[in-house]
């Protein structure tokens, strides 16, 4: 039972603890689809050459546009879930740099010597440009779609947002893509659900520490607020 | 608000273990990127402006062609069709008839032979973006009408594209203006499809919806007969900065 093992300070070096649970896992996995798709087709629409290679605008313009009507849609169904209490505190705890965190982003710094909690300052960064994207995006998007209440100026300054969010998204998106897959055990966490007790302890202290101190406490009081 | 237990570095003094107490430096972010794309949705327009001005020259020299990538100074692909149409070189004609005396089909090759004219010239889209300094090269549309002699019945001129839908229009006297082109090339390529290839009309002094893109015929008619978009209540005389209601800088 992997969301058990990770109570208690003792135990095996491999033994599975829970990071992320079935609900965070759905979110992020269809989030993360539509994202895929929004970013082929995007790139169709906006490059001539891929455009020419692969044809049917109308086709892919609708299968963007509908993708990005539904991007926000897992992300506001699991927040709202009476099980999305994992979800709701993972949020919270990306939304918050801890002691030490603003001098991990700084180049040169010795990373390893800054104990960290559930995410490092870099998930957190991605996190909050990704999620705050989906909005820009949904809005800017919106209004190239439905167009005809806008001025000239708004839709030019709409499809100037959009298209360099989109090159953000492209770097942002990259990025973690490579992070994640060049640490198997941190991709497991998202894929399985589990990471060993050894990653969590040598690369989350902070996290490792607090949910095996006291399984009761603080981790699994909302404090969100506090 | 949250302060108490923030040192001036926003780094938390408190500690749980994570960072729920911590500076809300995520939260922040997120605020701040949802501001600047309002901003950005406001002050767009002066900024990508501002931006074509200042990276356009830089990126016009890019030879490895990334830059074409980034989102200044670009076309922004149109179509009034579900697909952008295709013809290659070797299949297209430009059929020329109606009020003339010989009516003619003109090949790839026979435009290609003709005596050919480039300009350096802003493109000036209806819906606000402008592309700076392009340069168009083809063969000018009043050389092609003196190929084929228009009567006196011709007054003006109706273009069809071989998307199968738009069509567009010119007066006569506007169709003899010298930056007028039936254009096969497009900053030293060979016009591609997105941007209306192998050949399109290509009217300097117009809105872009005036150049009507995958030229197939040149009708000359007795009168003006509105095109596409002029008969969505666009301007038949789509002068740029003198229709439309915009008071764009002519290109």
């Amino acid at each position: 039972m992997p969301a058990d093992a990770g109570a208690g300070g003792g135990g095996a070096a491999t033994d599975p603890i829970e990071r992320f649970d079935p609900l965070e896992r759905a979110v992020h996995w269809t989030t993360a689809a539509c994202f895929g798709i929004l970013m082929a087709t995007g790139a169709v629409l906006y490059i001539g050459q891929l455009e020419v290679l692969v044809g049917n605008r109308a086709l892919v313009r609708t299968i963007h546009v509908y993708t990005g009507l539904l991007l926000a849609v897992p992300l506001l169904v699991g927040v709202l879930q009476r099980r999305g209490r994992l979800l709701r505190r993972d949020l919270g705890r990306l939304s918050r740099f801890g002691p030490g965190e603003a001098r991990w982003l700084r180049p040169g710094v010795d990373r390893g010597a800054i104990p960290l909690g559930k995410f490092n300052p870099g998930q957190k960064l991605n996190a909050m440009f990704l999620g705050s994207a989906i909005f820009v995006m949904l809005a800017t998007g919106s209004i190239m779609h439905w167009f005809m209440p806008f001025s000239d100026d708004v839709r030019t300054g709409a499809t100037f947002v959009h298209d360099w969010w989109a090159l953000g998204i492209w770097l942002s998106v990259t990025a973690h893509v490579y992070l994640a897959t060049s640490d198997p055990v941190a991709l497991r966490g998202m894929t399985r659900g589990v990471v060993t007790r050894a990653w969590a302890r040598s690369k989350r202290p902070r996290w490792y520490a607090a949910i095996t101190a006291d399984p009761e406490a603080p981790e699994d009081q909302e404090r969100l607020h506090s | 608000m949250r302060p108490p237990h923030e040192d001036p570095e926003g780094e938390a003094v408190v500690g749980d273990g994570d960072a729920r107490r911590g500076a809300p430096v995520g939260r922040r972010l997120f605020l701040t990127l949802l501001g600047l794309g309002g901003a950005g949705v406001v002050f767009g327009r002066q900024v990508s402006d501002w931006m074509e001005r200042v990276l356009g020259p830089i990126t016009a020299r890019d030879g490895t062609g990334l830059s074409s990538l980034l989102p200044v100074g670009r076309f922004r692909i149109y179509s009034v069709t579900g697909d952008l149409p295709s013809r290659s070189h070797a299949q297209y004609t430009l059929k020329v008839h109606g009020k003339v005396a010989t009516p003619t089909s003109f090949s790839y090759a026979d435009l290609r032979s003709m005596p050919p004219t480039t300009l350096h010239k802003d493109f000036q889209c209806v819906t606000g973006w402008r592309v700076h300094s392009v340069e168009w090269k083809g063969v000018r549309l009043a050389d092609v009408l003196d190929r084929v002699g228009v009567t006196a019945e011709g007054k003006a001129l109706r273009f069809t594209s071989f998307d199968g839908e738009y069509t567009e229009s010119l007066t006569l006297e506007q169709a003899r203006r010298s930056d007028v082109l039936v254009a096969y090339e497009l900053e030293g390529d060979p016009l591609s499809g997105e941007h209306g290839g192998p050949v399109r009309l290509y009217v300097a002094p117009m809105y872009g919806y005036k150049s009507c893109k995958w030229l197939e015929t040149i009708e000359v008619t007795d009168h003006v007969v509105p095109g596409y978009w002029e008969r969505e209540g666009y301007d038949v005389d789509g002068w740029v900065g003198r229709s439309n209601g915009r008071d764009d800088s002519a290109t």
